[in-house]
């Protein structure tokens, strides 16, 4: 092994300890958008690179704009709609439900990483939920890693 | 090119200590478009507005940017405020920086400051000016609960003048405080309190009573909801009943009794209680042989009027309502989860509420207290305080907050009906906070003898045929062990069961402990996060009568408030079709659950060529963006969420 190499490796191991996900969140107005504000403050303070984009309804979200999100350099996405039953434009959650679960397939055969891309059933403020709703999709986008380059052939090898 | 205004909150101090405000602000101004960023102490006070709305004359700004708490407690003031600055209230958009910034990531909240200004300014570059949509309101209420404070909710609203459709998932509406047998302080006979306003709300022609129902579903919003009720089915004709009674002497089932705290055994067609609203039978399915694959049917032999109909099915009528008020009220904790205090093994470790219904003269015993093992007159009695609340081993992290005051009362209780009997209670501290009640503890201590230990209890046991109760009395230091006739768990306050269900239908949050939550904890204590939907007693958090009736008086006159006004105003973007592109695939009109998309043929393509296209009724609009998602070919663009404002905040998340 190559001091080059040795280097190398040793980079790649503190790139990864350092390395925090960046996750964009499409949280519905309604529901999950009063949520965050009540979560419990001191719980969510690891997560630190949840953008928050609001829209009026999980049904709103376009497939391109998670394929937007991802261009811009976001490691993984959540969209969240509120419980069957309680989307106040019924059924525009089942609609939100349905089309991210075809994108993510397409994702998948894009050979993209489903881990990225997670639709949430989650309610109104549930202070439990949130939390450990957000701790989910971060560990999962972290052990997915960084997004790929996929304008630049260098890290095509990796 | 834009002339947009940012203005960045310091929020007294709490945004400060974390962020620094100047930094955002110089930030701010260097982005392309901005031509003012300003920073305020109070933005929200009347200078602060001020400065917004003066600052949008003076720089005739286009569009403004507010950093500052979450839009869902101030937007509508700032909205409101460029207004009277002649600026569209849907040109301005909040970073919301307090909740989900300053207060969650203390890393790099700067950063992430600038990072959400950054994104509100780019959106709001594409903001269009929204009209005002009007919304006629349908002037009843829902009430959901009949206890203390939906009946005193549903009286003050039908009093206004309004109609009102009470709804309880019981047999009889009147709750908990039916239940107990005097209440603090003034010692006042509790049924006579609760049984005259059930007598009222028979009375009153304004209210509309369902009980033994439940909400199925909820549609619509503030000003004209659809709820559609369950009524489960009494299996008794209501009309046909004559009270006589025979088919509850008849029932061969015995279970608990919920009425008295489970002290004594009812049968499975019952009436609550003798007082009860409605004072008809009910066959409580879960428990009657009929319904457990067991030939019974003998309530229906013995009936003289033929009022039993075990065929009798569910029913679900729909009501348009207006507002709604939850008043759910609460469960207790089970005894059982204190298994070292004995609860649910021996007889005479007791809850606070069977004390009460013990000592109460509608109680099993007629209000003279006998211990239930072997209906002994107890002569030492052990009151047991905060037991689950304010142990957070056991998830309750609350005070109960009225467990100090009804102990005091049920020990002067206790000595009043057995004088001869000894009173220890088991504190781990009075919070006795209420107007006149810690003066009442005092005379519970004072003038009725009660030892007060400050500690709490480590085990419950029974020696020789007595039950000892060990702790440790935290002021002197040292293990202390009683010998007691009785002991009377003061056992915390939860929300309801299936609570967290009914505030999905209906929408609204709930906190960690499944309190129904508020919509601001200090500004807004009655409202809840969905407009038109507010909050009455102890459903919300644990409160004592006269704060659970205040609330009540304080939802209904904002539900008064909401029915004064004439019709509701809503800036409310709706989805627009370009009927140019359009190409008539009509996968909008299917994805629209307003049917508020139709088809539409048009002529323009010369004579006798006719094109379909979708067409957007815009009263029938309500906003989603459903469609807008689902268009193939980008055609309908939904105003306040726009593919371009979307766009133009993920183009400037930062993350790259």
């Amino acid at each position: 092994m190559t001091i080059h190499s040795h280097a190398m490796v040793k980079n790649e191991t503190e790139h990864k300890t350092d390395w925090q996900p960046k996750v964009v969140a499409f949280l519905c107005n309604w529901r999950l958008f009063t949520g965050t504000d009540l979560t419990d403050k001191s719980r969510l303070l690891h997560v630190s690179h949840v953008e928050i984009i609001r829209v009026p309804c999980s049904g709103r979200v376009d497939p391109l704009f998670l394929l937007k999100c991802f261009e811009k350099g976001a490691d993984g996405i959540l969209v969240a709609g509120c419980y069957p039953g309680s989307c106040r434009y019924s059924p525009g959650n089942h609609h939100a439900q349905g089309k991210l679960a075809i994108f993510r397939t397409l994702l998948e055969f894009c050979g993209i990483d489903a881990r990225r891309l997670h639709f949430s059933w989650a309610s109104s403020s549930e202070g439990t939920q949130w939390p450990k709703l957000l701790d989910n999709v971060v560990s999962q986008v972290t052990e997915a890693g960084p997004f790929p380059d996929l304008y630049s052939r260098k890290d095509k090898r990796s | 090119m834009s002339r947009i205004g940012v203005f960045v909150c310091w929020c007294g101090s709490s945004i400060t200590e974390m962020v620094e405000v100047r930094e955002v602000v110089r930030y701010a101004a260097t982005l392309p478009g901005v031509v003012k960023a300003v920073d305020h102490q109070y933005l929200c006070s009347g200078a602060g507005q001020k400065l917004i709305v003066e600052t949008i004359r003076e720089h005739h700004l286009d569009g403004v940017v507010v950093a500052a708490c979450s839009p869902s407690v101030h937007e509508t003031t700032f909205r409101k405020a460029a207004a009277r600055g002649e600026l569209n209230p849907c040109l301005l958009e909040m970073a919301n920086m307090q909740e989900i910034c300053s207060l969650v990531q203390r890393d790099r909240a700067t950063d992430k400051v600038k990072n959400l200004v950054r994104m509100a300014v780019e959106r709001v570059k594409w903001n269009r000016p929204l009209n005002q949509i009007k919304i006629p309101i349908t002037k009843r209420a829902l009430v959901i609960g009949a206890g203390i404070a939906g009946i005193r909710a549903a009286l003050d609203i039908a009093d206004g003048g309004y109609e009102v459709v009470l709804v309880e998932k019981g047999p009889s509406i009147g709750g908990h405080v039916v239940q107990l047998a005097e209440i603090f302080p003034t010692m006042e006979c509790s049924p006579c309190i609760m049984t005259s306003y059930m007598a009222e709300v028979v009375e009153n022609k304004n209210i509309k009573l369902y009980t033994y129902s439940e909400l199925e579903t909820l549609e619509g919003y503030a000003g004209n909801f659809t709820a559609r009720i369950r009524k489960k089915a009494r299996s008794v004709d209501m009309n046909k009943c004559v009270d006589c009674g025979m088919c509850m002497q008849k029932c061969p089932v015995s279970i608990k009794n919920e009425f008295n705290a489970g002290l004594t055994l009812r049968p499975a067609i019952y009436v609550p209680f003798p007082q009860a609203v409605p004072d008809k039978p009910v066959i409580d399915r879960e428990s009657c042989l009929q319904f457990q694959e067991t030939e019974c049917g003998l309530c229906q032999e013995v009936c003289p009027a033929g009022a039993i109909d075990l065929q009798q099915e569910d029913e679900i009528v729909s009501e348009e309502v207006g507002a709604i008020v939850v008043a759910t009220g609460y469960d207790l904790m089970a005894k059982e989860m204190y298994g070292e205090y004995g609860g649910g093994h021996y007889p005479d470790v007791i809850t606070s509420l069977q004390f009460e219904r013990l000592i109460s003269a509608s109680g099993p015993t007629h209000g003279e207290l006998r211990r239930p093992s072997d209906n002994r007159v107890p002569k030492s009695v052990v009151f047991i305080q905060c037991v689950g609340s304010m142990d957070a081993s056991h998830g309750i992290s609350y005070c109960s907050k009225v467990c100090c005051v009804y102990t005091a009362k049920q020990v002067m209780l206790l000595r009043n009906r057995c004088p001869e009997s000894k009173a220890y209670v088991f504190y781990v501290d009075i919070r006795a906070a209420g107007k006149g009640y810690n003066e009442f503890v005092r005379k519970a201590i004072e003038k009725y003898e009660a030892i007060y230990i400050r500690g709490r209890v480590s085990s419950v046991s029974l020696h020789n045929g007595s039950l000892v109760v060990r702790g440790a009395d935290t002021l002197i230091e040292e293990q202390v062990e009683i010998k007691a006739d009785l002991v009377v768990l003061a056992t915390a306050i939860t929300a309801p069961r299936g609570v967290e269900t009914l505030a999905r239908k209906l929408g609204i949050a709930y906190d960690l402990h499944s309190f129904l939550s508020e919509a601001h904890p200090r500004l807004r204590p009655v409202e809840t996060n969905n407009a038109g939907i507010y909050l009455a007693g102890v459903c919300q958090s644990p409160k004592d009568i006269a704060e659970s009736v205040a609330q009540a008086g304080a939802a209904a006159s904002k539900v008064m408030g909401l029915f004064r006004s004439r019709d509701l105003f809503q800036e409310r973007g709706v989805a627009r079709i370009n009927e140019n592109t359009c190409d008539g695939c009509l996968l909008c009109h299917e994805a629209c659950s307003f049917s508020a998309i139709e088809m539409k043929c048009l002529e323009d393509q010369g004579e006798d060529r006719m094109r379909v296209v979708s067409s957007i009724d815009k009263k029938k609009c309500r906003g989603c963006g459903t469609c807008a998602a689902m268009c193939r070919s980008n055609n309908i663009e939904l105003d306040g969420f726009s593919d371009q404002q979307i766009y133009a905040q993920i183009n400037a998340l930062g993350l790259r």
